[in-house]
């Protein structure tokens, strides 16, 4: 390969040749150990899950919004779910529920939107050969595709899959007698989760150990792409909160199988008092949600940090209050771990404690605010190319506040005493974690599709993608607040039950329209995306004249990702439309001396530091000095 | 309904319209080599469509809250209700401000500052005084709502008055049940979740002499106007939640750690059905917690009346020992005379009646074979 007599520079290292044999079939697209192709089997595994995640939403979005309408035509898929009269299971739809959650959090926004991009870019935007540990990586995908397969095969059990919420709360889901979505689907919901961990981790430790300890010359901290640091923020996220998440699922299981009480006390089920007493159904709420509030920001997160690289490059402007980006991460990743309890105002917690955590979840609201006015601050200005990653972008931020500022109202425990599990919830987190991270994979995947494939999408159909899906998002998500203030409680089969849920069948018909229609959307994009890798133009070099390292190496890179020497890095990677610059970019490997058109004159002083830039050892990982 | 339906379809339409004319302008466009240049493909149509959200959403969102509010709750009919549904509408009005205002400028930017040849975005990399701003102002709005949240919640969670009426509620798949203190003491007995079986469904615990003259309803649930009522709120298997969405109340219930929520209801039903002019307005109890298959339908009436009606109330109700004699048994031998109050002079011995218990029900019945 070329790519060795670049190298040469460099002490030669006897593993050197190792890392270019010719590698198998098997080695370089299945049990690869390259990061490229381990984001790409992240981001197609996870694609894959989110259509069979969006599908099972618009099946109880029919059973909510048309609760008349016969439902046999589904019965070739879902068989004996769908009874003779062509009405879905009550058991089934809690079933639907529950897999959209997990589904969707787990499988498609962490590990699809994470995985794919923080794989991807770590050592395309930091200038690295590979991970830090290409085997760990490997393992990291592979235990999530065990993770996959198990919940996969839950979902054709003949007593369905987890059914108690994508919370699962005992004692529900710890007694198969009181559900029977409890018995081996929840057996399987656990073990898989184990796994999903067990999977963040080895990935989660992989990035924080590259982006720490492989920057190539040059780039320090105060240079490092904004999504770099979404990744590593995230990554330090999931590392601290998901083991506290194992150790409840663990704790489940114990109590499960092994009959102990942690969750469990003073149960009379079946006709029967079950001997446990003293543990208590709360705490696993507390356990579960000291990591279920640190996920909303694992997805969230990724999601802003692609949002602020597109608009940087689109808006061909440097992000607005850089520094201020990063202080106000921080700040959102420290408050997200002593923010938790705000989902169990109402569980029968000490109201002491309600207090306590109102106060700090109002807190996150100021970063949150400071990183929506510095979005627009940065489009103010600009010179704006409407890509299809740059419409999400925008679409992503603007997601992000509507969805947020319900967020203050819910924070406020006095008024979640009304709202607490009602459809309001689902209204404000959809938009601000669901629909918000999802518009930031959709930018990432048509920002980065040149690089990952070497084509270029069909623009046009990303601009349609893009309108129709954020019209149909909220389409579906501004009237579920009304049905939320009107009380219509969460997870509800049917509204027949009750007089006050007896109306807006109008408005929840509206919903399941909307909802069909978005979701038809995708289609728009699964064309665009699969039939490209294939039939798309060849993509040039650096298509959206961006600024940061991924775009100097080749235009399907190969393993070690450059030919020759690792660029050094001697600029923040948003000078975008320097004044008295030629261009409207400046990549991050330009040295100041190559600039003095546009450099101000504290960038001049840096000039003499370049040749120590250029001196330092530079982490190359197939070249370690030794 | 179908006005709505064909509504979204319209919009959808109309998109497709205007996206299908764009493809054909791009498709001419394929053959043309892309200069640097030359504007982006779509930014012009794109641009323009962030003004017809602006004016779409505006509309939109106007004329949907006009008609959704009609269907909203009305008034709560209880004190702290009310006080959080001004804090919740006021807040909303509040918030409505950052939520128009920023929406309006990210689609505003978005068309005002897009692609034009020649153009120059400036640099403009930071401006401490402005994140200073928007640092500050939110924080303080924060502060503001925070405090008047937390004002209201700490005086709904405070220790319920003593004069409250204190009813139990249990929770199990799929109903509610209700235990009153009982007319001659109007004390809640003990309970112990060992005790509980088919009759006692709740665990009342008969050693326990409070527990005498307590009785249980599955169907309804009576409180009186204008006085704090203390919900013992109880669960039997799997978490649950109580929620009376008139008077904005909502607690879990759960097993092995009992929750309470007190509040003054101070309308009745029959003033409920005077000011929403519906004849068969009830108040309900729904569940608000994932519980299992029937989840969707656990639900009690709850009837608000006054003091007198829900005194008569009261004293209409047979206690769990009147209905259930024979369980007389449990009772403490030192305490059996004070049990015995209220009951047939003639009670049986339990091991007669547990067979006509068990088929007839009530004590009437009871009494009526003997």
């Amino acid at each position: 390969m070329s790519a060795i007599e670049g190298l040469d520079t460099a002490v030669h290292h006897p593993e050197q040749a190792h890392h270019h044999e010719p590698q198998s079939f098997w080695q370089k697209y299945v049990f690869s150990e390259d990061h490229k192709v381990i984001a790409k089997q992240y981001l197609i595994t996870g694609i894959m899950w989110a259509v069979i995640g969006i599908t099972m939403s618009v099946i109880f979005r029919i059973q909510l919004g048309m609760p008349d309408s016969n439902l046999s035509w589904l019965k070739p898929v879902l068989g004996a779910w769908i009874s003779e009269s062509g009405k879905l299971d009550p058991n089934f739809y809690l079933a639907l529920v529950t897999m959209h959650g997990t589904i969707m959090v787990f499988f498609v926004l962490t590990a699809g939107l994470s995985g794919t991009f923080s794989n991807f870019l770590i050592p395309l935007q930091i200038g690295a050969r590979d991970m830090a540990s290409g085997f760990m990586n490997m393992l990291s995908y592979w235990f999530f595709f065990l993770a996959s397969v198990i919940m996969f095969a839950s979902l054709f059990l003949q007593t369905g899959p987890a059914a108690g919420g994508w919370v699962i709360y005992p004692p529900l889901s710890a007694l198969p007698q009181a559900h029977q979505g409890s018995g081996m689907g929840m057996t399987l919901w656990l073990a898989s989760m184990a796994f999903f961990i067990v999977s963040q981790l080895l990935g989660g430790i992989n990035y924080i150990t590259t982006v720490i300890n492989l920057r190539t010359r040059g780039m320090s901290f105060d240079r490092l792409p904004l999504t770099i640091w979404a990744f590593l923020i995230t990554a330090v996220l999931g590392l601290i909160s998901f083991p506290v998440l194992l150790s409840s699922v663990l704790l489940l299981i114990f109590d499960r199988h092994f009959g102990t009480s942690f969750y469990l006390s003073e149960i009379y089920i079946n006709g029967e008092a079950l001997p446990n007493v003293g543990g208590s159904p709360i705490l696993f709420q507390h356990l579960f949600w000291f990591l279920g509030h640190p996920e909303v920001y694992i997805v969230l997160l990724p999601g802003l940090g692609i949002t602020s690289e597109v608009i940087a490059t689109n808006a061909r402007k440097p992000i607005f209050g850089y520094r201020a980006m990063i202080a106000s991460m921080l700040g959102i990743a420290f408050l997200a771990f002593i923010v938790w309890a705000h989902h169990m105002f109402v569980t029968g917690m000490n109201p002491f404690l309600g207090s306590v955590f109102m106060f700090l979840t109002l807190i996150i609201a100021v970063p949150s605010a400071v990183k929506g006015f510095n979005y627009i601050t940065t489009l103010w200005k600009g010179n704006i190319v409407f890509t299809p990653a740059m419409l999400f972008a925008i679409g992503m931020v603007s997601l992000f506040v509507s969805g947020g500022l319900t967020g203050i109202i819910l924070g406020n425990s006095a008024l979640d005493i009304q709202l607490h599990d009602t459809y309001f919830v689902v209204a404000h987190f959809h938009l601000v974690m669901g629909a918000a991270s999802a518009f930031g994979l959709f930018a990432g995947v048509y920002h980065w599709f040149p690089k990952m494939f070497g084509k270029m999408m069909n623009n046009t159909l990303g601009q349609i993608h893009f309108w129709f899906s954020f019209i149909g998002i909220y389409l579906v998500f501004i009237p579920m607040h009304y049905v939320g203030i009107a009380g219509f409680p969460r997870r509800y089969y049917q509204f027949t039950s009750y007089d006050f849920t007896h109306k807006f069948m109008d408005m929840n018909m509206f919903i399941t329209v909307a909802a069909i229609l978005s979701f038809l959307a995708q289609f728009i994009f699964l064309y665009n995306f699969f039939v490209n890798i294939f039939k798309g133009k060849t993509a040039p070099k650096n298509p959206w004249r961006s600024n940061t390292l991924e775009w100097t190496t080749p235009i399907v890179p190969g393993h070690g990702n450059w030919e020759g020497e690792i660029p050094a890095v001697y600029r923040w990677s948003y000078d975008y439309s320097k004044p008295g610059a030629k261009e409207d970019f400046i990549p991050q490997n330009i040295p100041y001396s190559q600039t003095l058109e546009s450099n101000f004159p504290h960038e001049n002083e840096l000039i003499a530091t370049e040749k120590e830039i250029e001196a330092q050892n530079f982490n190359d990982q197939f070249n370690t000095a030794h | 309904m179908y006005f709505i339906i064909g509504l979204v379809a319209l919009v959808f339409v109309v998109l497709t319209v205007i996206v299908v004319t764009r493809l054909q302008d791009v498709l001419k466009n394929v053959k043309k080599p892309e200069s640097a240049d030359e504007a982006p493909s779509g930014n012009g149509w794109n641009g323009a469509m962030f003004i017809v959200i602006i004016i779409a959403a505006v509309v939109g969102i106007t004329w949907s809250y006009m008609h959704a509010r009609e269907h909203f709750l009305p008034i709560a009919s209880s004190v702290h209700g009310r006080r959080t549904d001004d804090l919740f509408w006021f807040s909303m009005g509040i918030l409505t401000i950052p939520f128009a205002f920023v929406n309006f400028l990210i689609f505003f930017f978005a068309w005002k500052y897009q692609y034009k040849k020649g153009n120059k975005a400036s640099f403009y990399p930071d401006n401490h005084k402005l994140e200073l701003i928007w640092t500050i102002i939110p924080a303080i709005v924060m502060a503001m709502l925070v405090f008047t949240g937390w004002k209201a919640w700490s005086d709904i969670t405070s220790d319920a008055p003593a004069d409250s009426e204190v009813i139990e509620i249990t929770g199990k798949q799929f109903n509610w049940i209700v235990r009153y203190g009982g007319v001659s003491d109007n004390k809640l007995g003990n309970y112990n979740y060992k005790l509980i079986d088919a009759q006692n469904e709740v665990g009342i615990d008969l050693s326990d002499e409070n527990s005498f003259d307590d009785f249980l309803n599955p169907t309804e649930m009576h409180i009186p106007v204008g006085r704090p009522v203390l919900l013992k709120i109880r669960a039997r298997d799997v978490l649950h939640s109580v929620f009376i969405p008139h008077m904005r109340v909502k607690m879990d219930a759960v097993p092995g750690m009992p929750t309470k929520f007190w509040f003054v209801p101070d309308k009745t039903t029959a003033d409920m059905r005077a000011e929403t002019g519906n004849p068969n307005f009830k108040y309900e109890i729904a569940c608000t917690e994932v519980c299992g298959q029937g989840h969707f339908s656990m639900k009690i009436n709850l009837v608000v009346e006054d003091e007198a009606s829900y005194k008569k109330w009261c004293a209409e109700q047979s206690t769990f020992l009147q209905t259930y004699p024979e369980y007389l048994a449990k009772v403490p031998d030192n305490l059996k005379a004070k049990a015995m109050k209220g009951l047939p002079a003639d009670t049986a011995t339990p091991a007669d009646t547990a067979k006509t218990a068990s088929t007839g029900g009530g004590i009437g019945t009871t009494a009526a074979l003997r």
